[in-house]
């Protein structure tokens, strides 16, 4: 079976599992299963069968795997967002399209994307800029006092998203041009090897640059998420783990020194430290008169709910998630899940402990896998890839997109502090 | 680059069995201890979407039933339910209260996985293909709503009545051949719809003086008195050392661990068998049995009894105090130096509740065999289908059925023309023992004890009743009557 066969058939199981998983949401809500859970997945198959023959026109030899792959975290992610409220599907369904035709422009307006390295410190400044962005006054916003979204009338995102292609266009495009002069020309002083300032310089930036992002942004996941990714393909490009470690240590330090003077670094930890301990970051009376909890709740939340799920899970849409009657805040029904809901942000940053919840360790690892195979994918694209610049391009978001799964899984696992980004694919 | 590129994804595998780690932790591994932790609101506000089973006299008055409260009542999701009690204050103990605000006791909480319907991982993918939702068994208690009324009002009678009285009372009937709890009063008693408001929960918690909430038959420990002597007895003439022919002085002033003894009154009853023993309840005379016996014998029996240990009733640990000889809060084994003889009376540091000691009256009545006291009749699931049923097992073969047939011969003689003479029911021939402990000799303040069963040729009913305190009581003329009352209400069916 050719390559692109094999896609067109993988994307068959993808459909069943949005009809199934719609069918498992009507009937926990005994409603009507009928034909509609049929419908949402035939709208599904029929918009990832035209992507596929849009591929196989436009990229024959891509490979056959990572748009099905996708198409499965898409489909659970719109299948829990149903779950969780009904609207937000809808809206998650139109962000897929809207990505989908992204992902088809792309395609057809950059053919050559080495024509990308010819702009590489315009990107570097835009994605700096983007990242910035959140902070400037009117169009920024915080989230949990970290400011990551931009709002832009109807229109708010996470500029990091963004930025973050264009850091490791950048990185991979500088990368491939100097590694050889970092990893050769380099001088061993008392046992370590130091590459010369010159070509160093613009590394010793990126790390400034993640750092900056630690005090602007006061975001713990995108600077892990960049510096992580800038890490690897250092890594990948010189050979020399001496300047993964310098690198990791510098890092540390650097978090270190802002975990203990901003504030909002320094909760994350306590609370990732002392989860269950009664006033794990310190506030004051009045403070928790008021009701604050520096965010502690709801991790706690999220591991209560995490403990529901067991081997096989409680089935989607069974676990508890909206507050029933007497104990639901008074806020009206519309307003869930942002309000009534006992897990906070059930389809945002926690929406991993609610599949947990819902389909078990089973499920929850079938999730991880897929990431992984994602990164499979990805990386072996990087392998055969025919010149540096592509493959460190290909590491780069492929470690990337991985990183940010960890980062996000990991914070509501509590295997790392919490950080707000998002699930890729999911939510 | 391609080796780095694939010692790159290494590390990130690394990373993401990290994540599987972590996520099996707390799902599966230390799941328990997240559903158990006090801030986890979860399984409580699920348990109040529940439809709890109600609760049902064996005499079919109900006693528990939940009813839909608050929340959209159109969506299954939305709706929750909350506790009724119909008939107040008469079930509060030792059915309990189960409430999200101040959570579960009594049989509320022993019997919790009945009521609530607990379901199992299997049956969960059942529920979630069938689109059922969870519900609770109805369970029908051995517990038995009139004669439960007639023992509150009993006791309630006769500590208003009695001069003096503060404090509280207790009935504990129980069937000798099956172990079913047909009575267990506890006065004061609480309103168990009172409790879900905190304040009120609060209130009733504080209440030293009157411990509402406390279930007297299983929670609180007595100095049992002469009651004990049933237990001496049986030990006596089971141990094979005495005969109910067996002689012995019983003058007031016998030496008993090196401390003279008296008799009630300072009566001196010259030289008498055990039978005439029992019926004038004479002190020295079982002292010195016990003495004769021996600590290592007598704790032998006690425990036989039932004594040392939790009793086998299925009601929560927290509500149940083992009965024994005490020292510090804590019970006594042969290896510490007792004064036995006077345990063998009731005295010394030797502490039962009533349920215990209506178990020794059982064991006598039942041919020597304790069974596994129980509350519950019956339990039906939603479908109608029977999921568990009263089964009487036996606990232990504590004394041979020759020495029960004499126990309970004596104890005849008690009812007779001894301590207990006057008293009577209309279940037939009544056995029993009268107790009158002494806890404060200067303002002759007693607490009148009886046990007893009836009828004597073919027990149906064995009884333990007493009040906490009364001035110048005794235990044949304020606990024998209420016996008997709650005897005659059970003979009436």
């Amino acid at each position: 079976m050719s390559a692109r066969n094999r896609e067109l058939f993988a994307l068959i199981p993808v459909a069943l599992l949005v009809s199934a998983g719609f069918a498992a949401v009507f009937a926990v809500r005994s409603e009507e299963i009928g034909t509609l859970s049929l419908t949402y997945g035939a709208y599904f198959l029929a918009v990832c069968v035209a992507t596929h023959f849009f591929l196989r026109i436009a990229l024959k030899n891509a490979d056959p795997y990572l748009f099905p792959l996708c198409a499965v975290l898409a489909a659970v992610g719109l299948v829990m967002l149903y779950r969780i409220e009904e609207s937000l599907a809808v809206e998650q369904a139109t962000v897929f399209l809207v990505g989908l035709a992204a992902f088809a422009a792309t395609i057809t307006f950059l053919r050559d994307y080495h024509l990308l390295e010819r702009y590489r410190y315009l990107i570097a400044l835009g994605s700096i800029g983007l990242l910035l962005a959140p902070r400037l006054p009117g169009i920024g916003s915080t989230v949990n006092g970290a400011y990551l979204a931009v709002d832009l009338g109807p229109l708010s995102f996470q500029t990091a998203e963004l930025a973050k292609i264009g850091v490791v266009i950048f990185l991979a495009s500088y990368l491939n041009e100097t590694r050889e002069l970092l990893s050769v020309a380099a001088r061993r002083i008392m046992g370590l090897t130091i590459p010369p300032l010159k070509h160093f310089g613009p590394l010793l930036v990126v790390w400034g640059a993640a750092m900056l992002m630690l005090v602007f942004i006061r975001d713990l996941g995108s600077s892990l998420m960049f510096f992580g990714a800038f890490l690897s393909l250092v890594y990948v490009a010189t050979n020399r783990l001496s300047y993964v470690l310098v690198g990791l240590a510098m890092f540390l330090a650097g978090a270190a020194f802002f975990a203990s003077s901003v504030g909002h670094v320094q909760d994350r930890v306590d609370i990732w430290t002392n989860t269950f301990e009664s006033n794990p970051c310190d506030l004051s009376k009045a403070e928790l008169a008021d009701g604050q909890d520096c965010g502690v709740g709801q991790v706690r939340q999220a591991l209560f709910t995490e403990a529901e799920g067991g081997l096989f899970g409680q089935g989607i849409g069974s676990t508890l998630l909206k507050l029933p009657g007497p104990f639901a805040p008074d806020c009206g029904d519309d307003k869930f899940p942002e309000c009534g809901s006992i897990l906070p942000a059930p389809h945002t940053d926690f929406i991993f402990a609610v599949v947990v919840a819902d389909l078990g360790i089973f499920g929850a690892c079938g999730l991880i896998a897929i990431y992984a195979l994602i990164g499979l994918r990805g990386f072996k694209t990087a392998v055969m890839a025919p010149d540096g610049f592509s493959k460190l391009l290909a590491t780069g978001l492929t470690a990337v997109f991985c990183l940010q799964a960890f980062v996000i899984i990991g914070g509501v696992v509590k295997l790392i502090p919490l950080t707000g980004v998002t699930l890729p694919f999911i939510s | 680059m391609n080796a780095q590129i694939i010692r790159l994804y290494a590390v990130i595998l690394l990373l993401f069995t990290g994540l599987v780690i972590f996520t099996s932790r707390w799902s599966v591994l230390e799941a328990e201890e997240l559903t158990d932790n006090p801030d986890n609101r979860r399984v409580l506000i699920q348990e109040q979407q529940v439809e709890r089973g109600t609760i049902t006299s064996s005499d079919g008055v109900l006693i528990a039933e939940s009813l839909p409260s608050g929340g959209a009542g159109g969506n299954p999701n939305q709706r929750i339910f909350e506790r009724r009690y119909p008939e107040g204050s008469l079930f509060g103990n030792p059915i309990g209260y189960s409430y999200v605000e101040v959570e579960r006791s009594g049989i509320e909480l022993s019997e919790n996985d009945l009521l609530a319907g607990d379901r199992n991982e299997f049956a969960t993918l059942i529920d979630q293909v069938s689109g059922s939702t969870q519900e609770g068994a109805d369970i029908t208690l051995t517990l038995d709503a009139e004669a439960q009324r007639v023992a509150t009002q009993a006791l309630q009678a006769a500590i208003d009545s009695t001069p003096g009285a503060v404090g509280g009372g207790s009935v504990v009937a129980i069937e000798p051949d099956t172990g079913a709890v047909r009575v267990m009063a506890s006065v004061p008693g609480f309103d168990p719809n009172a409790v879900k408001d905190t304040e009120t929960f609060k209130a009733l918690t504080a209440d030293e003086t009157n411990t509402p909430l406390l279930n007297r038959p299983t929670q609180s420990t007595y100095e049992p008195g002469s009651t004990m002597k049933v237990v001496t007895a049986a030990a006596a003439i089971d141990s094979g050392e005495f005969e109910t022919s067996t002689t012995l002085n019983a003058n007031s002033g016998v030496s008993i661990s090196g401390a003279p003894l008296a008799n009630s009154g300072g009566q001196d009853f010259g030289t008498i068998d055990m039978t005439t023993a029992l019926t004038n309840s004479v002190n020295t005379y079982w002292a010195q049995v016990g003495e004769e016996l021996g600590s290592e014998t007598y704790l032998e029996y006690m425990t036989r009894f039932g004594f040392n240990a939790d009793p086998k009733l299925d009601y929560p640990d927290s509500q149940m105090a083992p009965s024994g000889v005490y020292s510090e809060g804590k019970l006594l084994d042969a290896s510490t130096t007792i004064d036995i003889g006077r345990v063998a009376i009731g005295q010394e540091r030797l502490l039962a509740t009533p349920l215990q000691m209506a178990q020794v009256a059982g064991t006598v009545a039942n041919g020597g065999t304790l069974m596994e006291p129980t509350f519950l009749q019956e339990a039906m699931d939603p479908d109608g289908r029977t999921i568990e049923e009263l089964d009487p097992s036996p606990q232990t073969e504590v004394i041979s059925d020759e020495t029960a047939a004499q126990v309970t011969e004596m104890m005849v003689n008690v009812a007779n023309e001894g301590t207990a003479s006057g008293l009577s029911t209309s279940l037939g021939q009544l056995a029993g023992k009268t107790g009158t402990a002494e806890i404060d000799v200067e303002a002759s303040i007693n607490r009148p004890w009886f046990i007893g069963f009836a009828p004597a040729e073919d027990p149906q009913i064995a009884i333990a009743a007493m009040i906490e305190r009364c001035t110048g009581c005794f235990g044949g003329e304020v606990a024998g009557p209420i016996a008997t009352q709650v005897m005659d209400s059970l003979a009436g069916e």
